[in-house]
């Protein structure tokens, strides 16, 4: 199915180093400044030179969620690509490549293939020439004028300087010429939507969210899929007047956070699960002490170092026990890029009322993937409110930090005022922040004190908005899935209800607090309950089986270190449907 | 680095003496305990320096003497076990203006929070780091520690340990320390000059202190400190020479060395940022962007 009138993937597969990289930011700068949306999913390892890497590049003239099911234009930069992939074509799409050194393989009916001869072709001796002239050829497929793709490359291009330029250029034009004579294009032509768009990855969308919300402080230590928050904090430090940090370990970038956290910056990291293993500790000192910090866990397969460029949603049971002890923290999941963008400043509004942790659980396929997004839909000045922080002035009336208030929160001075020292500490201590170690070890003073801090949150619920039920409420089946599976099971639920099966879905979005009572108000009135997750055990139905008592009809999960595409989940409804099965286990085609 | 902030709202300052900087709470160590002349030193040399509580930061990780900043009075961090020097760094970026003071044990500090040690270090934080090495650990009832000497036998080590030593002062030289020196619990007078100097250096300045454990550490204790302590600045050594500083560092026989090692100015991390406003500390400006950040992110994505 087609999301809109014209919804369209193009694929891009070869190596490491042969500069996939190039040919799909160049055809995704075409299509986003001409309107169109996009949605990118690269399926890359952990490898500098060679293995085999496969970007999707699906455009649509409608907002898009997932990278979806089918191919249209497949790009070959090496034989390994055409050996893997084309079999997995449909009829009418089409096949570009080197014939030079790449052998076609048995085309089924109506896959046009389509074999460049770079050589013969080309003026220019660069090895990557292959791939410009693929991106002229695919841009006559495609219906766009030459002109467009000129414009394009000159961008691209422009700080290398003229020659550069010219070589690309004449490169493309062979490409494209050689398309206009020998294959059939696209009958549709490309259309424009009504404003350009820009083009982020959920990694960047965290990172903005953060500067957006008045981050000051920001420190990480590299670790994939969580890189790219630091990358574009590190460029933007400087013009946004945040404080940048590489550190040597997760446990120093999680303690240096809380340290500026206590001066009194709003301050955050993002690791994946491994990196975030190290930061547990730190996580519930930051909650001992009130001060409130942010964590982000990018997710990739696990467990250990795992499976580094793939995505998962394994580490949710991680974010729930991080840290000894009994604990109040937030946990949210986003669920699409901008709600990673808006996500930062919700939480960090929560995080300082509540003076605690906050934790964002997201995962490899929303933080590097790569989606337009209308400039207008980001708010760069999201509404801010600290709590009750001090920040100036002075006191004489014994300031006490962790005064026993009615709502358990207790107004937070910044070190450097008179008049308000204090002591934080890790140690339990009473209301004047006297460890309770440094005399008798009082059972009435701990047991206020945990009950002062447990009682914020018993009404921080009342600030998160609760799920909402998406789709017709006379639903044959309700998927339940979290943070960012969204986008592909609402597509699923499309494209079935299109074909006459009724289904709804219900995201979920936060996890601490949860919403159980919501849910199972919500579910109560389902006829069948199917939860979709990325892990192997169904650690988000464990949960949410923990805090409600539900249980469901059945699973559609997945743990091969791809993500989700919206078949997927229809066959596995379908499944559901045909016969009583406890778990769909979908299968991942593209590999032999 | 300047020794006093302005007083607020004119009022004429009083001058503190080293009482004012006592804390709500005696200490716990045990009676002996080379952590109470730290302490007495530390309060000493910040009513001489002029200091005033509010614009002190104390931040310790876990061990006895890490329980300090509940003893002293100014703003405190008592922090996880290691930890101290990392968070120390976040607070001074947050706020430069304050004086930053970590306090903590050879365990804490050369053992678990070791690679902090040496990245502190080569970053030239500045901050001042004060180290009760007692070479045991104490709070979990006598084990070694890091600077445990060869030989030593403790409840982890009954047969003797056979583990060398780390060197605190050579180790945070070769990290690019800026301000390395030893002292001794035993010499109050001494020990206040050397904080007094460490604390008005710019960069990261190390003091580690000989603060004898008179419980678990009967090799290393008072007494025999004190009939082996030499003061380098009765030598005449030259504290830019890092070479012949580590030479006298490395001695622990007969005579052993305290007093400044090394010193050198170099830029401070805080320093090296031009996102550090001189004018106002990053935790206390006002939150948001202004439209012309804006318009820059939003250009670079389209």
């Amino acid at each position: 199915m087609t999301v809109g009138s014209f919804d369209l993937t193009i694929a891009i597969g070869g190596e490491a180093g042969q500069g996939i990289a190039t040919p799909g930011d160049i055809l995704a700068r075409i299509f986003v400044r001409r309107g169109l949306h996009l949605n990118t999913y690269n399926a890359y390892q952990s490898i500098i030179r060679g293995g085999h890497i496969f970007l999707y590049l699906r455009v649509c003239d409608q907002e898009i969620f997932t990278h979806g099911d089918k191919l249209d234009i497949l790009m070959c930069l090496n034989q390994d690509t055409m050996d893997r992939h084309l079999q997995l074509m449909r009829p009418g799409s089409w096949v570009l490549y080197n014939e030079d050194n790449i052998k076609p393989g048995e085309a089924g009916d109506g896959i046009q293939l389509c074999p460049l001869p770079v050589t013969k072709l080309s003026v220019s001796r660069n090895r990557l020439s292959q791939n410009t002239m693929a991106v002229g050829a695919a841009s006559h497929l495609l219906g766009l004028d030459f002109q467009v793709l000129e414009e394009s490359l000159t961008l691209r291009f422009q700080r290398q300087g003229q020659a550069v330029i010219d070589e690309n250029v004449s490169v493309a034009r062979a490409g494209y010429d050689h398309s206009v004579a020998n294959f059939k294009a696209f009958d549709q032509t490309v259309p424009t939507g009504p404003t350009p768009l820009a083009v982020w990855s959920g990694n960047e969308a965290l990172a903005m969210g953060g500067a957006a919300a008045g981050v000051k402080f920001y420190a990480a230590y590299p670790m994939s899929p969580a890189t790219g928050v630091l990358h574009w904090m590190a460029q933007n430090a400087r013009n946004l007047g945040i404080m940048v940090r590489q550190v040597e370990d997760e446990i120093g970038v999680a303690n240096m956070v809380i340290g500026a956290a206590h001066t009194g910056c709003r301050a955050m990291c993002a690791t994946s699960g491994g990196g975030f293993a190290l930061m547990t500790e730190a996580v519930g000192s930051a909650a001992m002490m009130e001060i409130p910090a942010v964590f982000i866990d990018v997710m990739r397969a696990g467990p250990s170092t795992g499976v580094p460029t793939k995505t998962e949603q394994g580490d949710l049971w991680q974010v729930l026990g991080a840290s000894q002890g009994d604990f109040e923290r937030f946990i949210v999941a986003p669920t699409t890029p901008v709600d990673c963008f808006n996500t930062m400043a919700e939480l960090f509004n929560l995080t300082d009322k509540y003076q605690c942790p906050g934790i964002v659980v997201t995962d490899l396929l929303l933080s590097e993937g790569r989606f337009s997004i209308a400039p207008d839909l980001i708010d760069m000045h999201p509404h801010i409110d600290r709590g009750e922080l001090i920040t100036k002035g002075s006191s004489t009336d014994g300031y006490m930090r962790y005064k026993n208030t009615e709502t358990g929160i207790s107004p937070r001075a910044v070190p450097g005022l008179e008049g308000y020292v204090h002591v934080v500490a890790t140690d339990e201590h009473d209301e004047n922040s006297q460890l309770l170690s440094d005399e008798f070890t009082n059972p009435h003073k701990r047991r206020k004190m945990v009950e002062k801090r447990a009682r914020k949150f018993k009404v921080a619920i009342e600030d998160i908005k609760p799920p909402e039920l998406e789709g017709s409420a006379d639903a044959e089946i309700t998927l339940i899935g979290w943070g960012s599976t969204y986008g592909v099971i609402r597509e699923a639920v499309a494209i079935l209800v299109e074909q006459g099966v009724a289904v709804n879905h219900l995201p979920i979005k936060w996890i601490v607090p949860f919403h159980g009572e919501v849910i199972t108000d919500i579910l109560s009135k389902s006829k069948r309950v199917v939860v979709v997750e990325n892990s192997f055990s169904g650690q988000f139905y464990r949960y949410m089986r923990s805090e409600t008592g539900l249980s469901v009809d059945g699973h559609i999960r997945k743990y091969d270190g791809e993500p989700f595409i919206p078949h997927h989940i229809v066959d596995g409804v379908k499944a559901h449907l045909a016969e009583k099965i406890e778990c769909f286990v979908p299968y991942q085609e593209a590999i032999t | 680095m300047a020794t006093t902030m302005p007083a607020t709202d004119d009022k004429p300052v009083i001058p503190l003496t080293a009482r004012d900087f006592k804390g709500q709470v005696d200490p716990d160590w045990c009676a002996g305990c080379g952590d109470f002349g730290v302490l007495n030193a530390l309060q000493r040399s910040c009513a001489e320096l002029g200091l005033r509580p509010h614009e002190i930061l104390t931040v310790s990780g876990i061990g006895c003497s890490s329980n300090l900043p509940g003893y002293f009075n100014s703003y405190g961090m008592h922090t996880l076990h290691g930890r101290s020097l990392a968070v120390a760094t976040g607070a001074k970026l947050g706020n430069h203006r304050l004086h930053v003071i970590v306090t903590g044990g050879d365990g804490d500090g050369y053992g678990i929070g070791g690679n902090h040690f040496t990245h502190t270090a080569r970053r030239n934080v500045d901050l001042t780091y004060v180290v009760m090495n007692n070479q045991i650990y104490g709070l979990t009832t006598g084990q070694i520690s890091p600077t445990s000497t060869m030989g030593m036998k403790t409840k982890s080590t009954p047969f003797g340990s056979v583990e060398a030593p780390l060197n605190p002062i050579t180790s945070a030289i070769m990290n690019g320390a800026t301000f390395v020196a030893r002292g001794f619990s035993g010499d109050v007078r001494h020990l206040t000059e050397l904080m007094k100097q460490a604390i008005q250096h710019s960069g990261f300045s190390l003091i580690d202190i000989f603060s004898p454990c008179v419980t678990f550490n009967h090799d290393n204790s008072n007494a025999f400190f004190k009939e082996r302590v030499r003061k380098l600045e009765d030598e005449g050594h030259d504290t830019s020479d890092w070479k012949t500083a580590c030479e006298k560092a490395m001695l622990f026989g007969d005579t052993i060395y305290t007093g400044l090692f090394f010193q050198k100015q170099a830029p401070t991390l805080g320093g090296s940022e031009p996102v550090l406003d001189p004018d106002e500390p990053l935790g206390l400006q006002t939150l948001g962007l202004d439209k012309e950040q804006t318009k820059r992110i939003i250009e670079r994505m389209m």
